[in-house]
């Protein structure tokens, strides 16, 4: 059993990996294809069940490697496909994303972060932001990165990367952390919210009734790959217009705005309310959509504030982007550790208090 | 008498220029694979997942869909595609080194799972487009560029006999070695793939093929001396034949 009832009936307590999964299932994903790995094992282990007893399709890969190219493959019809893994194993997809993100495919991928680098440990981290941004593939390009921060946004956000990746027709990583994969929190299942995409135009079907198709990454000659790495930047572009998404409070008056991204969101709202009721101006920014990263909004904030604390479970990574967006306006500074028990409410308030101070 | 006329297969792309060295053997076995997908009506069903290296260009010559793969990775994206669309045909067309070296993981655990897949694996005994190097099938004794007083096993180990390690999985349905350097030979390889394609349409598991073929550029030989090499010296060692087939009552 995966997940119990509450009061209501409405609402059920569940798991965040459990979360993810089904609300794979409700997506419609049709081929799941994964490998094993601490802290997010429970989605393949569900997928397994859940899969065959829907007669779709599952594969237990040999490999990392091999299972998110079972999904390229998968994706090159036009399928709904993903895996989920961690850390030093999404390491070894970076490769197929590259690939992934040339062939314009529509790769859905969790990342449930563990601690690096290498093997690292099973505590949760925040470790994989450049990872799932910066991207270990060879070649300009990007994927679509969603930090959910609450179980709820586990589900919301992994129906929102499925659209994405195929409105988009781009690899999108739903970035989660072994806190959120671990913990469990009433939620409520609503139906997939977003319209189906149409891929007949491009998927491979075999070619009936119409000339083949080649999906391939490269062009031989130097103008058509020019062309064709341009092309991807003004994808870009467009997801940078229109599907930036963030949360924030109490910016407006800031003396400091404290920026942070997943789940370490929960002890920060809990720090500025409390920063809040001793009378401190701090205000709340949360980027949700890593990429595309919320710069525009960023920037504005910089100009009503003035300063910036980035707090991170990692030693600073989102806070390159905070910095490139905030462009020198105002001093930004950092809190963070490497990994493990997220910093508590009163360290954050402590780290708040330190900056104004 | 019936006259039968020689022509261009209708999965051939047309105005297809002719891309590979003289004397390669690519261009008899992707012809021949053009020929089987005609006969078996496969043409408008087929989707392809190709590899890394010379085989690469498989795409460019045959009139159906494709994806390209990473190096090695060829037979996890038919896998996906086949476990996606189990109504199409899906096949693979690798080299030694992308079937057997870097996706020898991916390859035997595909026919390990008796995945509805055919695959073909060029075995030419060196890496070819990256200009010779050893590779996983190069002989003992055979001089590379990256073996230039040829393959020791005490530096190199020794090289791998691909259809009899898939023929070993149980998922495999059909597992054969064919070479292409006679005439009755080419007929032979024809057959096989023909049958490797079958099993798939059957639905029984895995189909194999592995084709001993030239490389007269890397092995710097006329195309004569490099089929006469794959009599003599690579037919001892990776010997024809049939290593696996089910529907086959013993």
């Amino acid at each position: 059993m995966t997940e119990c009832l509450v009061k209501n009936n409405k609402k059920v307590l569940i798991k965040g990996n459990y979360a993810i999964a089904q609300a794979a299932i409700k997506a419609g994903c049709e081929c799941y294809f994964g490998y094993p790995i601490t802290p997010q094992s429970e989605i393949g282990e569900y997928m397994s069940g859940k899969m065959q007893e829907l007669h779709r399709a599952y594969v237990s890969a040999e490999s990392e490697l091999a299972a998110i190219n079972m999904v390229v493959g998968a994706c090159s019809t036009g399928a709904k496909a993903m895996t989920s893994s961690s850390s030093c194993a999404v390491a070894l997809m970076q490769e197929a994303l590259s690939y992934a993100t040339s062939d314009e495919l529509p790769v859905v991928l969790v990342s449930v972060m563990r601690a690096g680098p290498g093997l690292g440990n099973i505590y949760p981290s925040q470790g994989d932001y450049n990872q799932a941004t910066v991207g270990g593939g060879n070649g300009d390009y990007k994927l679509i990165v969603l930090s959910p921060s609450t179980v709820q946004e586990c589900i919301d956000l992994t129906y929102k990367t499925f659209y994405l990746a195929h409105k988009y027709r781009n690899p999108a990583v739903l970035l989660a952390d072994g806190l959120l994969g671990q913990m469990m929190e009433p939620v409520e299942f609503t139906d997939y919210p977003y319209p189906a995409i149409d891929h007949s135009d491009w998927a491979l079907t075999g070619a009936k009734g119409r000339p083949a198709r080649k999906i391939r990454s490269y062009a031989p000659l130097e103008g058509p790959q020019c062309e064709h790495v341009k092309n991807l930047f003004n994808k870009y572009k467009l997801l940078e217009e229109n599907e930036v998404m963030y949360e924030e409070f109490d910016v407006e008056d800031a003396d400091i705005v404290v920026t942070c991204f997943g789940s370490l969101a929960r002890n920060v709202k809990s720090a500025i309310k409390t920063c809040r009721a001793k009378g401190l101006k701090v205000g709340f920014f949360r980027p949700i959509t890593l990429f595309p990263f919320p710069n525009r909004r960023l920037a504005e904030i910089a100009g009503m504030t003035k300063k910036i604390l980035v707090t991170e479970v990692n030693m600073g990574q989102m806070l390159r982007d905070v910095k490139l967006a905030v462009n020198g306006k105002v001093p930004v500074s950092f809190y963070g550790k490497p990994v493990g028990a997220w910093p508590n409410v009163d360290d954050i308030v402590e780290a708040i208090e330190k900056e104004l101070n | 008498m019936a006259t039968q006329v020689f022509d261009i297969p209708k999965s051939f792309k047309k105005d297809m220029k002719y891309t590979f060295c003289p004397g390669c053997d690519h261009g008899v076995a992707i012809r021949l694979v053009a020929e089987v997908l005609d006969e078996l009506g496969l043409k408008e069903k087929a989707i392809t997942a190709t590899s890394i290296g010379c085989s690469v260009t498989l795409y460019d010559f045959l009139d159906i869909d494709a994806i390209e793969a990473p190096h090695g990775r060829a037979l996890a994206e038919a896998t996906g595609v086949k476990r996606a669309r189990p109504d199409k045909f899906v096949f693979t067309y690798q080299g030694d080194g992308d079937f057997a070296s870097i996706g020898l993981a991916e390859s035997l655990h595909a026919a390990l799972r008796g995945e509805n897949l055919s695959a073909i694996c060029i075995n030419n005994t060196t890496y070819g487009m990256t200009g010779g190097q050893l590779g996983p099938t190069t002989l003992l004794g055979q001089v590379t560029t990256t073996s230039p007083t040829g393959r020791n096993v005490e530096y190199y180990g020794y090289p791998i006999k691909i259809a009899e390690h898939v023929a070993l999985c149980d998922g495999c349905a059909y597992s054969a070695r064919v070479s292409l350097d006679s005439i009755a030979n080419i007929r032979k390889a024809k057959q096989a793939i023909k049958k490797a394609f079958e099993v798939q349409i059957q639905g029984l598991g895995f189909g194999f093929v592995e084709i001993l073929s030239t490389c007269p550029t890397n092995w710097k030989m006329t195309p004569e001396q490099a089929h006469a090499r794959v009599r003599n010296e690579m037919m001892p060692v990776f010997k024809p034949g049939v290593y696996k087939d089910v529907t086959v009552q013993e």
